[in-house]
């Protein structure tokens, strides 16, 4: 056991400590840290700058862009980056189809997408749930029909997640319907979004805004050249893709800076209210034993594969997500009314509602925290 | 940063776990083991000794073998997954802890022929009386307070905590709700010896020493909650009911999986508070064994708790196993302060510092 990084590891962490917080625009590592919401420009300018600098796609293929990282580097990367305000490449080019592109697609499907999803060339959507389709996803019933060198894909995609910003949608959809198994006739295609027949639909959220989509196909012809990998092997891509998503799924690195913002924020209540306190050294206890736990995590997966452990990262992870904004949201009590600056409110207050709102996702998305359960239940205990 | 043990600290805790399981392989053998007094099996701490665990942490030049507080949370970790009750944490770590700092002959608990036990409470003043020191006051609970051929005493000396030995003392046994012993000790005029400068201020000492056991108990909890998960997971598997095993009411399971969960933090937290006490800052070591405690209460309780309710009323009873476990975890919780004691502790630090880093 050996409690401190190794001279390599620590030497690797302050270089790209002092690289997220110089390189990296102010403006943008600015709107990150006063909960703002990003633009597309920033955020595809912030995934600009960190591949000029050869580290957006770590976890890619080193020919294709990535780092030969060992699971704990990456760690530190993605934790360091989250303390600098940089906001992490957008997940779904970098974390998601990126990495199933560079495992099953053709040489010409890699040649045409790969450059361009890294850079945020093509900004990606994600169209794998459905109405009827959320956590049993094999339910799915977007049908792709083959019709000579084109699919014509018919159906509705939904909680497509800055889909009104996408360029690019990759798609789990039916190309076999009489398949023996529901996951067996699934196929994982490609589609551009400025096809007549795509439409998206944004959806109002609690929170306030409208991140997530509902993306309509009607008609819609597809080149069969965008079919990744094979007809019908789209489920296993969909396994490989959602068993990757691991990186900081703990969300460690954006839990820490805003409990150690929030401190700031309390001020003076944070030696006259015990009570305050309390939750405060109750969280940080909380928040340690998770990012001790990414560390193991991280440590143990040196052999590349996915550890069942990181279902305990998601659900403890998204849970101290929401018991922090929670209690950004009671540090704000009556000063959190509203985010409309008219309020005259400080300015920290603004965000504290709509985003302990917004998290209550946390526990949903990725895998919902009862799909989790039922994995450790399954897989870890063999209930 | 890691987490794996060392080739060596394997062949350690395989040879405790195989000792151990001579005689406590089944609850059977901690209830016949705390069935009389002493409340543990002095055959076993005899081999104990032998094996070299009673020794663990003491400098090689004092009769120990020089391990650090990785290998003696091993053994405290074996020791919990069997509930074994000999005493490890108080005699050894504790008071032999504080002895060995002191540069006191520590050889006779190395060799399990002296049994030290820790009189920590306040209520003990000390005075000159002539030449000689004496104690006066009266602590209870002692931990195995009747059985010790040696007591390790605080107590305060002209305004600030001293430390003290003693062999005397009257001594009044009762047993513990989790089948251990106790004592009321109590002092009147007892001649002492002063253990390293009694007119020095020892509450550094005192504390560090203390944060060792804290982790060393943190570590006793882990080993006791993974085996009261492991329990319940079988039993969950075993039990039929309504046609079909427990495993499939999925509400049961989730509360397993709950269970799996508060098991990891423990370990993530306990593990890592093992590795700063062995880098050395007393000041960090105190903290992170704080942090340790806390977790360890905090887990020990959700899966004492939950192991109880997944086995139904059986959970009750003294004959089955698991109920064992949660007695053992609650005493552990209330020892060297409780979840309360530790978090007030770090409520108060909290504004010192903007994060907790425990990468360095």
């Amino acid at each position: 056991m050996k409690l401190r990084l190794s001279p390599e590891d620590a030497a690797f962490r302050a270089e790209l400590r002092e690289f997220f917080t110089t390189q990296v625009p102010r403006h943008i590592r600015d709107t990150v840290a006063a909960r703002e919401d990003l633009t597309k420009e920033q955020m595809v300018e912030s995934m600009r700058t960190l591949d000029a600098a050869g580290i957006a796609v770590p976890n890619w293929p080193v020919e294709w862009g990535g780092k030969d990282w060992t699971p704990l580097q990456r760690h530190i990367w993605h934790e360091e980056m989250r303390a600098a305000c940089v906001p992490p490449p957008i997940t779904f080019n970098a974390s998601m189809v990126g990495p199933v592109i560079a495992a099953f697609g053709s040489q010409q499907v890699k040649e045409r997408f790969l450059p361009a999803t890294r850079n945020a060339g093509i900004w990606w959507s994600q169209g794998f749930s459905e109405p009827d389709a959320g956590s049993d996803l094999a339910a799915l019933r977007t049908s792709a029909v083959r019709d000579g060198d084109h699919y014509v894909v018919n159906g509705q995609k939904t909680w497509t997640s800055y889909a009104q910003y996408g360029d690019w949608i990759f798609t789990l959809v039916r190309t076999d319907p009489d398949a023996p198994r529901k996951q067996a006739g699934i196929s994982f295609l490609l589609i551009d979004m400025t096809t007549p027949g795509v439409t998206v639909r944004p959806i109002r959220l609690i929170d306030g805004g409208s991140l997530v989509n509902e993306v309509f196909f009607q008609d819609v012809r597809v080149p069969a050249d965008n079919l990744v990998g094979q007809e019908n092997h789209g489920w296993h891509y969909a396994k490989f893709l959602l068993g990757n998503e691991r990186a900081g799924i703990a969300g460690v690195g954006g839990t820490k800076w805003l409990l150690a913002e929030a401190k700031t924020w309390a001020g003076d209540r944070l030696r006259e209210d015990p009570l305050l306190a309390a939750d405060f050294a109750r969280l940080e206890n909380d928040l340690l034993a998770i990012e001790l736990t990414s560390i193991r995590v991280a440590a143990e997966s040196s052999d590349g594969k996915a550890q069942p452990a990181s279902s305990v990262l998601k659900l403890a992870g998204s849970e101290l997500q929401q018991a922090v904004t929670e209690l950004v949201l009671n540090l704000a009590g009556e000063q959190g009314l509203s985010s409309d600056p008219a309020a005259g409110a400080p300015a920290w207050t603004r965000p504290a509602a709509p985003s302990y709102l917004h998290l209550r996702a946390a526990s949903i998305y990725g895998g919902s925290n009862e799909v989790q359960r039922q994995i450790i239940a399954g897989t870890i205990l063999g209930l | 940063m890691d987490f794996d043990h060392t080739d060596e600290q394997r062949a350690l805790r395989d040879a405790v776990r195989g000792l151990l399981s001579k005689t406590y392989a089944t609850i059977d053998g901690r209830r016949e083991a705390t069935a009389g007094d002493p409340g543990f099996d002095e055959g076993m701490w005899s081999r104990l000794a032998e094996m070299g665990v009673l020794g663990l942490p003491f400098p090689e030049e004092a009769g120990g073998m020089g391990a650090g507080p990785v290998e003696v949370g091993l053994v405290a970790e074996e020791m919990g997954r069997v509930l074994a009750p000999e005493p490890f944490v108080e005699a050894v770590v504790l008071c032999g802890g504080l002895l060995a700092r002191a540069g006191a002959d520590v050889s006779g608990i190395a060799e399990g022929v002296v049994l030290p036990a820790y009189v920590g409470g306040p209520g003990v003043a000390a005075r000159c009386d002539g030449d000689r020191w004496v104690l006066d006051g009266s602590v209870s609970p002692v931990l195995n307070g009747a059985r010790a051929d040696l007591l390790v005493v605080v107590a305060e000396a002209g305004g600030t905590p001293a430390l003290f030995t003693t062999a005397q003392g009257e001594r009044t046994s009762f047993s513990t709700y989790d089948g251990g012993r106790a004592a009321r000790v109590t002092f009147d005029g007892t001649a002492a010896e002063p253990l390293g400068d009694p007119t020095a201020d020892a509450t550094g000492t005192i504390e560090y020493a203390r944060a060792r056991a804290r982790v060393a108990y943190a570590h006793e909890a882990l080993g006791a909650m993974e085996r009261a998960l492991e329990m319940t997971r079988d039993h969950l598997r075993d039990r039929h009911q309504f046609g079909k095993p427990l495993s499939a009411f999925q509400n049961l399971a989730f509360r397993a999986s709950d269970m799996y969960v508060s098991l990891e933090l423990a370990r993530s937290t306990v593990l890592w508070a093992s590795m700063v006490l062995a880098d050395g800052d007393e000041a960090e070591g105190i903290e992170a064994a704080s942090r340790a405690k806390l977790r360890a209460a905090e887990s020990g309780r959700h899966i004492g708790q939950e192991a109880i309710q997944l086995h139904g009323g059986i959970g009750l009873t003294m004959e089955y196993q698991v109920g064992h476990y949660a007695m053992r975890l609650t005493t552990i919780e209330h020892l060297l302060g409780d979840r309360r004691h530790h978090l007030a502790r770090l409520a108060a630090a909290v504004g010192g510092h903007r994060t907790v880093d425990p990468l360095r």
